[in-house]
């Protein structure tokens, strides 16, 4: 199902989580509210799901105006990033509760909550408690439990913020997988732009209540809208008025009338890549990236003097 | 262990003891010091037997009242959104500020012959005051703030979380109550409920002001202790004491089980 919102506005006081946000979310896609901390993704999200009243605006699902509807008639399944796990119930029970709400036959109960624990890889653990499992595994609860009532429209609220990074990338691509085989319309917070950019069809990115930008995520890397996406997404230096990125310079070791003059501070190595630091002729720190054959083709060492020239630059006007 | 420590363990169970420990001892001693038949004697008396029935009323009105008040006062001071929040919270911890005595007094104004609702209720021929009306009123008024008490730090620590899950899971307010909520802060209540239950049977001055202490008729457990000791009945008064502290050690036995289960949940 679609999602629609329309001119949201919400206040905490005097703090303006959202200001006058419109976006529209594809039916079956997998979309990213993507943000630093206080953007208001986590707002939006929560108005979507009606667990916020929005100040003024609508939100539509599939059409509807579920705007005045209460979070149990809006046909979502929400996932928590603290899990919100049933701690008093087990695993079983924690999937089933809400086909347990819905009065559903037992004998249909017990298959579908089978069938995701299958799904979520949990079989084995459906008599533990929330707090006998791990971080990742209680996630995993938490998403078969959304799931379980068939939703039309799935929010995830940064549900691997949590969670260590190999789990995080694990259930991450686990997540992806599961939207191809199911194309439920999918939105998920999140701060951090690897996530976004590696998961998700649509990128939302949120700024102060706003909507920065909405695009594809290479579109968002290399047609970024203004200098916040810019510098949001992907690391950025600044050379005047322009934006270059670490990837988009020429070092060499011979001067000539475009190069500008550096020194190499310290040298990163990163297996495939090599981060570079240097300091510029006027002062200014900033960073190179290449690969390692290029900084041992150059014989890069730390505190040399090497010259530089910005290959592809980027201006807002 | 340092001797430091050492020390002040020592001067911790020491103190207990002096305070504590050793006036039950001498409870102990006494009731039994001419044997187990005048301790026995005293509370076959049917006197005594109606003072223990007396509480016992109070109490299984009280305690029930003052859980629901107490489940429903702690929710609205956690999760309710609304102004004079911070007045009801501080209110509920009036009993505990309040001497039962000045209860019973206040009471007393309230009900009696010269009192807002007295001329109503002698008009209509309604006995509060030296009846057990006015005891269970007194019994609530002193109970009241300890469920409540119990109850909001836990509602505080389990947040709002799970409540909002089953709510996108479809749940009404009341089956997320049944279900998630009362199950979540059950062991705050079942503590409340055994403190409240405790303050119940061992009230004493408000209800003594209150009550007439007619015996046989308005006389509580408590009450009857003091009617036995002021008639120079020490065994009697000896035994009936014993039998409020054994009562209040089993509360205590029955506290120490539950609480490692409140920390587990």
């Amino acid at each position: 199902m679609s999602i629609s919102v329309r001119n949201v506005t919400k206040q905490f006081g005097e703090y303006v989580a959202l200001g006058d946000v419109s976006i529209d979310v594809a039916e079956g896609s997998l979309t990213a509210l993507l943000g630093p901390s206080g953007s208001g993704k986590s707002t939006l999200l929560r108005v979507i799901a009606g667990l916020e009243q929005p100040d003024t605006g609508n939100v539509f699902i599939d059409d509807r105006d579920v705007t005045g509807l209460a979070p149990q008639d809006r046909g979502i399944g929400f996932v928590f990033q603290h899990y919100a796990a049933f701690k008093h119930m087990t695993v079983h029970d924690n999937v089933a509760f809400g086909l347990t709400i819905r009065k559903r036959p037992k004998a249909e109960i017990e298959k579908r909550v089978r069938e995701l624990l299958q799904l979520v890889q949990l079989d084995g653990l459906a008599h533990r408690y929330p707090a006998q499992l791990s971080g990742g595994q209680r996630q995993r609860m938490g998403l078969a439990r959304a799931l379980a009532v068939d939703p039309s429209v799935l929010l995830l609220d940064e549900p691997f913020g949590a969670l260590d990074a190999r789990v995080r990338t694990e259930l991450r691509a686990w997540l992806r997988r599961l939207h191809d085989e199911t194309h439920t319309t999918t939105v998920i917070v999140t701060h951090d732009q690897e996530e976004a950019m590696e998961v998700t069809d649509t990128v939302v990115v949120m700024n102060r209540g706003q909507i920065e930008q909405v695009a594809e995520p290479r579109e968002l890397y290399e047609q970024p809208a203004n200098e916040f996406v810019m510098s949001f997404v992907g690391q950025v230096n600044r050379v005047g008025d322009s934006f270059v990125r670490p990837h988009d310079f020429e070092v060499t070791r011979v001067a000539n009338s475009t190069t500008r003059e550096a020194m190499i501070k310290r040298i990163i190595h990163l297996g495939f890549g090599v981060h570079v630091e240097l300091v510029r002729d006027d002062g200014e720190p900033f960073l190179v990236q290449m690969t390692r054959d290029e900084a041992e083709g150059l014989e890069l060492q730390e505190g040399q003097i090497v010259y530089v020239r910005p290959t592809r630059e980027t201006t807002f006007s | 262990m340092s001797r430091s420590r050492i020390g002040l363990r020592l001067a911790a169970l020491g103190y207990l003891s002096l305070i504590l420990l050793g006036p039950l001892a001498m409870l102990f001693y006494r009731a039994f010091a001419h044997g187990v038949s005048g301790a026995w004697t005293a509370l076959n008396d049917k006197d005594t037997i109606h003072a223990f029935k007396v509480t016992l009323e109070a109490a299984c009105i009280a305690v029930p009242l003052n859980t629901l008040f107490g489940i429903l006062c702690g929710l609205a001071i956690v999760r309710g959104n609304f102004r004079g929040k911070g007045l009801i919270n501080a209110f509920v911890d009036l009993p505990l500020a309040l001497s039962p005595v000045v209860v019973g007094v206040s009471l007393f104004l309230l009900y009696g012959r010269t009192g807002w609702f007295g001329h109503w209720l002698i008009g209509n021929n309604v006995q509060v005051l030296f009846a057990l009306p006015s005891i269970v009123l007194a019994t609530i008024f002193v109970s009241l703030p300890f469920v409540a008490r119990e109850v909001v730090p836990t509602l505080r620590e389990i947040g709002q979380e799970q409540e909002q899950a089953a709510y996108t899971l479809g749940a009404s307010g009341w089956q997320t109550f049944w279900r998630i909520t009362l199950p979540s802060i059950r062991w705050a209540v079942i503590y409340g409920v055994v403190l409240t239950t405790a303050r119940c049977l061992g009230e004493y001055g408000a209800v003594a002001v209150v009550s007439g202490s007619i015996q046989g008729k308005t006389e509580t457990a408590t009450l009857r202790v003091q009617e036995e000791y002021e008639n120079l009945n020490y065994a009697g008064a000896y035994g009936i004491s014993l039998a409020l502290a054994l009562i209040a050690v089993l509360v205590l036995v029955a506290m120490t089980f539950l609480k490692p289960h409140e920390k587990a949940a």
